[in-house]
């Protein structure tokens, strides 16, 4: 169906250039059907110049301002959307949002879900890991039109030759019936690290830094990666609680994954076992992460950390 | 569903009865489902029963009208933990069973939580954990909001009840948001928002007594098509399990690891 079939891809709060997750998904419909964006606001001239990059023809965007508040707006405005562009599937990001907007739609559509997604094959089935990627699985949706949200990283981010700006449809938002409002937002301060969901390096720390995650922020500097943290140093209140990685966290499928003074029990390990490369240090050579490590360094993490750190920049120049 | 104000809340906890995480767990061979033969109360389904509690509990609890009815999906076994929940303080509990459920996706499971719901009149508030420790998919507390025509207020980290209005704090890295609803209305809470209490010996003896109610499908006016593997949206066509990760390279520090480590990852393009 490659070439005929239009993929929607879903752009929430779009507020300046494409975000990476959602060049992702463009990039990944590109390679499914002819791509097409449902955007949640009027795009300016620069975003759907971005949006043609990717080839996508068709942007939809609401006649009118969405409600603000959460989840139901988007989902009653891509009903309609689904409703005109009765596209081949439907991709959004894999961000709680994303997948609670997927999983209303569904209800209201009639159509099914699959979350997590990790590669999306043409005649649209879904490879997603579960049981915290003990298993992998090939999904696929039978009833109505596929809504699948899609994991970070999966694919890598090309635009594409398309030039022509895309024809704007504007659609009904529709009505969203009972929603929660945000009241009150404050902003954390900013770390300047990537994000733990999307990064492509992660640095954990657990038990074994005693407090002090220095030695954890420096080589995520040095490697510009983000940090991690096992539930027993977000439960000792060493670092903030989204930082963690595991069963009751966050799972993350980086390219590279460092884990420093976790020992490496089933429910951490759930959280990051889908890493490409996973590299251990501990004191312990007992520990189970080393049993999953490409590369493990039995050692003092307040030695080894430091000096890969320091190494780093070197070569960096 | 009724308006509250600050008189008795009725609330019903969703609890699921999920394999334990402490140890590995399996998708069975035939069906790709998960095999629950060594299973609990899910962990994250604990704070939402502590966070039920603890609503009624500050409005004089189950003697001045407050209710906590623990609801459940699944074959026999499940209904340990609407068990564990009554223990835990819950006042009642639902256990919805049938043959006909078995390979049911969130539609299919969303679906019959709601005629569940529907079942037990108006309710103020359905609370939820963050996720099931096993589907993680977290699809069903907003297709069960979306059935309900709720509001959902999902990764709470704190939780208020006030006047007809629920208030939530989620937190993600880079924000913190409060966020507001008419009741009744979806809550689902993270691990962060309190600390579960154990079960204690008065609680086990009274759970003995308390009701819980068993029904099937045609209780429910539901048709077996609607459900299980007939009724579900979704299809797993193909499970694997993960090959183990081979034994990979493992040093003892002599002065050089961190150089080491270094030379490992420019090995493998990773600078």
């Amino acid at each position: 169906m490659a070439g005929t079939a239009k993929i929607l891809v879903f752009i929430d709060s779009p507020d300046g250039p494409l975000h990476k997750v959602q060049r992702e998904l463009l990039t990944l419909a590109g390679t499914l059907g002819e791509p097409a964006a449902a955007v949640s606001s009027p795009p300016d001239e620069a975003l759907l110049a971005e949006l043609a990059g990717y080839g996508a023809a068709t942007v939809y965007q609401p006649a009118a301002q969405l409600e603000d508040s959460l989840v139901a707006p988007n989902a009653a405005f891509l009903a309609n959307v689904v409703r005109e562009a009765a596209p081949a599937a439907v991709l959004l990001e894999n961000s709680y949002e994303g997948k609670e907007t997927a999983a209303r739609l569904g209800i209201k559509l009639s159509s099914g879900v699959v979350t997590d997604a990790i590669a999306v094959a043409p005649d649209l089935s879904v490879t997603k890991s579960v049981l915290a990627g003990a298993y992998t699985v090939v999904a696929k949706v039978t009833t109505g039109t596929p809504l699948i949200t899609v994991k970070a990283n999966s694919i890598e981010a090309a635009a594409g030759t398309g030039t022509g700006m895309p024809v704007v449809v504007e659609v009904d938002p529709g009505e969203p019936g009972p929603a929660a409002r945000v009241t009150e937002r404050s902003a954390k301060p900013a770390s300047g690290r990537p994000d733990l969901g999307e990064a492509r390096v992660v640095v954990a720390g657990g038990r074994g830094v005693n407090g002090d995650f220095g030695p954890i922020e420096e080589l995520a500097d040095a490697l510009g990666g983000a940090v991690g943290a096992s539930r027993a140093a977000t439960d000792a209140g060493w670092i903030d609680h989204s930082a963690q990685v595991g069963q009751t966290g966050k799972t993350v499928s980086p390219q590279l994954y460092i884990s420093a003074g976790i020992s490496g029990a089933i429910q951490q390990k759930a959280g990051m076992q889908t890493a490409q490369v996973i590299v251990a240090v501990n004191k312990d050579a007992d520990s189970p992460v080393f049993e999953i490590a490409d590369f493990g360094v039995v050692g003092d993490l307040f030695q080894v950390l430091p000096q890969a750190a320091g190494e780093i920049r070197k070569r960096k120049g | 569903m009724h308006k509250a104000d600050n008189s008795a809340l009725k609330i019903v906890v969703l609890v699921k009865y999920v394999p334990d995480t402490q140890f590995d767990r399996h998708l069975t061979a035939n069906s790709h489902t998960v095999d629950r033969s060594e299973s609990i109360l899910s962990e994250l389904d604990e704070y939402a029963i502590e966070a039920a509690l603890q609503l009624i509990e500050a409005r004089g609890g189950a003697k001045a009208g407050n209710t906590v009815t623990a609801l459940t999906v699944g074959p026999a076994a499940a209904v340990n933990a609407v068990k564990k929940a009554l223990q835990l303080g819950a006042t009642d509990g639902v256990h919805v069973t049938d043959e006909a459920l078995a390979g049911s996706d969130a539609s299919g499971t969303s679906l019959v939580l709601a005629a569940a719901i529907r079942s037990l009149g108006p309710v103020d508030l359905v609370l939820t954990g963050m996720a099931s420790t096993d589907g993680e998919t977290s699809l069903v507390p907003a297709q069960l909001a979306e059935r309900l025509g709720l509001a959902q207020l999902t990764f709470a980290a704190s939780l208020e009840v006030d006047g007809g209005v629920v208030t939530a704090r989620r937190d993600d890295g880079q924000e913190s948001e409060t966020v507001q609803a008419q009741l009744p209305a979806l809550v689902s809470v993270t691990d962060q928002i309190n600390e579960p209490r154990y079960p204690n010996f008065k609680g086990i003896i009274a759970a003995k007594k308390k009701k819980v109610a068993e029904l099937a499908l045609s209780d429910l006016g539901l048709d077996p098509g609607q459900v299980g593997r007939t009724g579900a949206w979704t299809t797993v066509l193909s499970a694997e399990a993960r090959p183990p990760r081979g034994q990979g390279t493992i040093i003892t520090d002599e002065g050089d690891a961190g150089i080491k480590l270094v030379d490992f990852l420019a090995s493998r393009k990773l600078l």
